[in-house]
């Protein structure tokens, strides 16, 4: 690969984001350089410098990289390149860098690297491009140049500990709508609250009650039928997402964790199952829990896609009829490279569905959506960036859809918001569902 | 702590038969989870009594009114029974039974004063928010309410609040500063980025925060007076019992260690400290901390344990008489109870806070194995299991103990009150 030259992007003088204009304006070159070095002694140590050395600028990370392929190779949007652009020169600059160079560094590290860390397993030495990224975000962060729309939504996780700003009263009165719905179906659902001593903790993020309040129904369905004994609270601590992780907050990330763990201490609950969620599992399950000194979750965390895969196994749920689409399946990063749950994801959709086609690559070598990693939250200006920076999707979709499936399953929320708009724009036509969607549709269901 | 009023207990012992559980099952088609007074006299459930009707069932007999909804039924230290209500879809509290005359659209978050006099509830009407106490709601009205706390007397309610409003989206004015405090009604003159744990003070005075007053720069607020120094984050303030001071674990560096009115006050730092806490006379701060990553245990003054876990260490209590500490830990996925640095023997798959004998002697905790409850008091079990169980409590000369706990197989059900001689367990 040729390394790019330092070139500034002339697309970020396009794209208006008053959170990282306002950011910049507030900018001095002195600021930068104390921020700058402050932050890289304080918190960053042997793991950057050996990525750092390590690094032979070989270009093997750059086909793993869903932006240069969707770029036509473009060596800007390489792994490395971005790297080149950002974290490698601070570094050699020593933190001399001006403000423009920030809005580009935001730029490259929050709308232009999804932090899926395909990256890493292509790298010869396996290094995590994807910590290389967080580290330039987290020096945006501490220099007030972030993106307003997940700025935002920073604000909100610190005001209300939730993404949505949803008070407490409405996301206690959330599930006791939703199980008023579902007794219209199944008169005995109950969705029990800060019920002390149960076996799960069901965990959702803000979303759910915000927009897709069915999700939170159709788990209830799932639970009831499964005779699952479980709860959920009715206090700050039931949402596990956390987009701090991603603008380089962890201060608040950390906060956010404490409370969701200790939410879960109080009700006393063996583990937390948690919904189709992509980005808050990886929050529980490495980035948070880590910052606050605990080396593993102290209460242990389940996917849904490992806890659907326990029901089906274990004869809990059972099929009506299976569902007769031909469906392919999304592998979301941070549960299939982050946690290895791919086999099982593949046991739960060939128990629901008949007729089951791979897209490739798949596994821990698919594409990442696109909307992850904080990408879809920095806003809607950022959308057309997105849905041209993977391109590469769409063609993996049109050629899987062409082999005949029809639906994609994909057990992650940012997974449908990237894949939903991918479709849109090129015209895919394919219907978008979660694992639990189908589960709903296909299992049999107490009266 | 909770002030029982353990003397008027009846704790002769023997083994009371309060009711048979499973006749709730031919009175009922609804039974939800049931819940103990503190003297153990009690046992409620929600039951349905109709269509969209329910009630509170308590021993065999159900309240005599019904609403259209019923959760979160909590019995105060004066073993009154609490429940948020809804009739009609207007909401407010029932006590005993007994509605509230209030009603809002609607109530969540119930709260006791030590004795249980006082109850306070969070509510919202006309999508504006505030605390009721006792049935009478704050004259001042927010936005939202959030972090609702109660003095020790149960007399003085704070929360957070937002002061000024904030359109969608607008982050820089959100980093100006828009929520503060409220006490009883009153919001603090000043204004944070964020407000978090509140604390009131021992004569329910004075109220410290955790807050953010940039998004970078976090301290403690202290009757809406900030420390004159700033750290990376802080955790949950609290006051001293001894002079009215106010430490809070704070964030220097990358370490916790704990501070007292801004100036340093332990000479060492943690990979973590939270959850701080003072003996009765104050002389001694307790705090779970990670000596290393990975590693917790219990800090006293400073000095932590020898014994650590590694998955968690929680809720840590202090002896009445400041000189012990117990705690729950937890290491590959086992729980126990560890006690002045020293583990019990035995595993579980639970373990519930423990609790010490008024003589400090004693520590007796509710643990679970295999689905099954039971009662340990010094790493000794009662023998007995049940299939419910609710926290022991011991008797005011700590020679007994009360186990309030439902017997039986899965099918069986009577909840027995039963006051042991602590010897018999321990031997």
């Amino acid at each position: 690969m040729a390394e790019p030259a330092i070139k500034r992007s002339d697309e970020s003088s396009k794209i208006v984001d008053e959170g990282i204009d306002k950011g910049i304006a507030r900018l001095t070159p002195e600021k930068i350089e104390q921020v700058i070095n402050k932050v890289l002694a304080a918190e960053t140590g042997a793991r950057l410098k050996t990525y750092v050395e390590t690094c032979v600028h070989c270009g093997l990370c750059s086909e793993a990289c869903h932006y240069y392929l969707s770029h036509d190779n473009d060596p800007k949007f390489s792994p490395a390149g971005k790297v080149k652009q950002t974290i490698w020169e601070i570094l050699k600059r020593k933190g001399k860098v001006d403000p423009e160079f920030i809005r580009d560094a935001s730029r490259i590290a929050s709308t232009e690297c999804n932090l899926c860390r395909r990256c890493a397993m292509y790298c010869p030495f396996g290094i995590d491009i994807a910590y290389l990224m967080s580290v330039v975000r987290r020096l945006c962060h501490m220099l007030g140049v972030t993106q307003l729309y997940i700025q935002d939504t920073a604000h909100s996780h610190s005001a209300t500990l939730n993404q949505m700003w949803v008070k407490e009263d409405e996301w206690i009165d959330t599930l006791f709508w939703q199980e008023e719905e579902a007794q219209d179906e199944i008169s005995s659902l109950r969705i029990p609250i800060e019920k002390e001593g149960s076996e799960i903790f069901y965990s959702v993020i803000a979303p759910e009650p915000k927009f897709r309040a069915q999700l939170i129904y159709q788990a209830a369905v799932i639970m009831n039928a499964a005779g699952v004994d479980f709860t959920m609270p009715a206090t700050p601590g039931w949402d596990n997402s956390d987009q701090c992780m991603f603008t380089g907050d962890y201060e608040m990330m950390g906060r956010l964790k404490k409370v969701h763990f200790e939410t879960a201490m109080r009700l006393k609950v063996k583990r937390i199952v948690m919904g189709e969620c992509g980005h808050a599992f990886r929050s529980v399950y490495d980035v948070g829990n880590r910052w606050l000194a605990w080396k593993m979750p102290p209460i242990p965390v389940t996917h849904a896609v490992e806890f659907y895969y326990e029901l089906l196994k274990q004869g809990k749920i059972k099929i009506a009829k299976k569902y007769d689409k031909p469906v392919t399946f999304q592998d979301p990063c941070n549960i299939i490279r982050g946690k290895g749950l791919h086999e099982k994801a593949r046991y739960v959709v060939d128990a629901l569905c008949e007729e089951f086609i791979e897209m490739h690559p798949n596994r821990e070598h698919n594409y990442c959506c696109c909307a992850g990693g904080g990408v879809i939250n920095t806003g809607p200006q950022y959308k057309m960036k997105r849905i041209k920076g993977n391109r590469i999707k769409a063609e993996q979709l049109f050629a899987t859809k062409t082999r005949g499936a029809k639906v994609i399953i994909a057990p992650c929320h940012n997974c449908h918001g990237g894949i939903e708009d991918i479709l849109h724009h090129y015209g895919l036509d394919m219907e978008l569902h979660f694992l639990g969607d189908i589960i709903y549709k296909v299992m049999e269901k107490p009266v | 702590m909770a002030m029982h009023n353990f003397s008027t207990w009846d704790w002769e012992t023997g083994k009371k038969l309060v009711v048979d559980t499973t006749k709730w099952k031919d009175m009922f088609n609804w039974i939800e989870e049931p819940y103990a007074s503190p003297d153990g006299e009690r046992i409620a459930v929600v039951v349905k009594t109709g269509d969209m009707e329910f009630s509170v069932c308590e021993n065999n007999t159900p309240w005599q009114n019904t609403f259209d909804k019923i959760w979160y039924l909590k019995f105060g230290s004066d073993n009154r029974l609490t429940a948020l209500v809804s009739d009609m879809g207007a909401w407010t509290v029932a006590v005993d039974g007994v509605a509230w005359e209030n009603t809002f659209d609607f109530v969540w978050n119930t709260k006791f004063g030590a004795d249980g006099k006082n109850i306070t509830v969070a509510a919202q009407k006309d999508m504006e928010y505030f605390a009721v106490t006792n049935d009478i709601p704050w004259e001042t009205r927010f936005s939202d309410l959030s972090n609702l706390t109660i003095s020790h007397d149960g007399k003085r309610v704070a929360g957070v609040v937002p002061t000024v409003m904030i359109k969608q989206g607008d982050i820089f004015k959100f980093q100006e500063g828009c929520y503060s405090a409220v006490v009883n009604g009153k919001p603090w003159d000043a204004n944070f980025v964020n407000l978090w744990g509140l604390a009131f003070s021992h004569d329910s005075e004075h109220v410290a925060a955790e807050v953010r007053t940039s998004l970078y720069d976090y301290t403690i607020a202290v009757d809406g007076v900030l420390w004159d120094k700033v750290y990376s984050s802080v955790w949950m303030p609290q006051f001293s019992p001894a002079n009215g001071s106010v430490t809070a674990p704070v964030r220097i560096a990358g370490k916790w260690t704990l501070a007292q009115d801004g100036k340093l006050f332990w000479d060492r730092s943690f990979d973590q400290l939270w959850h701080h806490m003072y003996s009765t006379d104050g002389k001694k701060i307790a705090a779970i901390v990670a000596t290393k990553y990975g590693r917790w245990t219990i800090a006293v003054n400073g000095i932590p344990w020898s014994l650590t876990f590694g998955d968690l260490v929680t809720d840590a209590v202090f002896s009445p008489d400041g000189n012990r500490i117990a705690c729950i830990g937890k290491e590959d996925g086992k729980w126990t109870i560890a006690v002045d640095g020293r583990a019990w023997g035995e595993k579980y798959d639970m373990v519930w806070q423990p609790v010490f004998s008024p003589d400090s002697r004693k520590v007796a905790a509710k643990v679970e194995r295999n689905g099954q409850y039971t009662t340990v008091i010094d790493g000794k079990p009662l023998k007995k299991s049940y299939k419910a169980l609710w926290n022991p409590v011991f008797s005011p000369d700590s020679k007994k103990i009360l186990i309030k706990g439902i017997e039986g197989d899965p099918d069986g059900g009577k909840y027995f009150r039963l006051v042991l001689p602590v010897n018999d367990i321990t031997g």
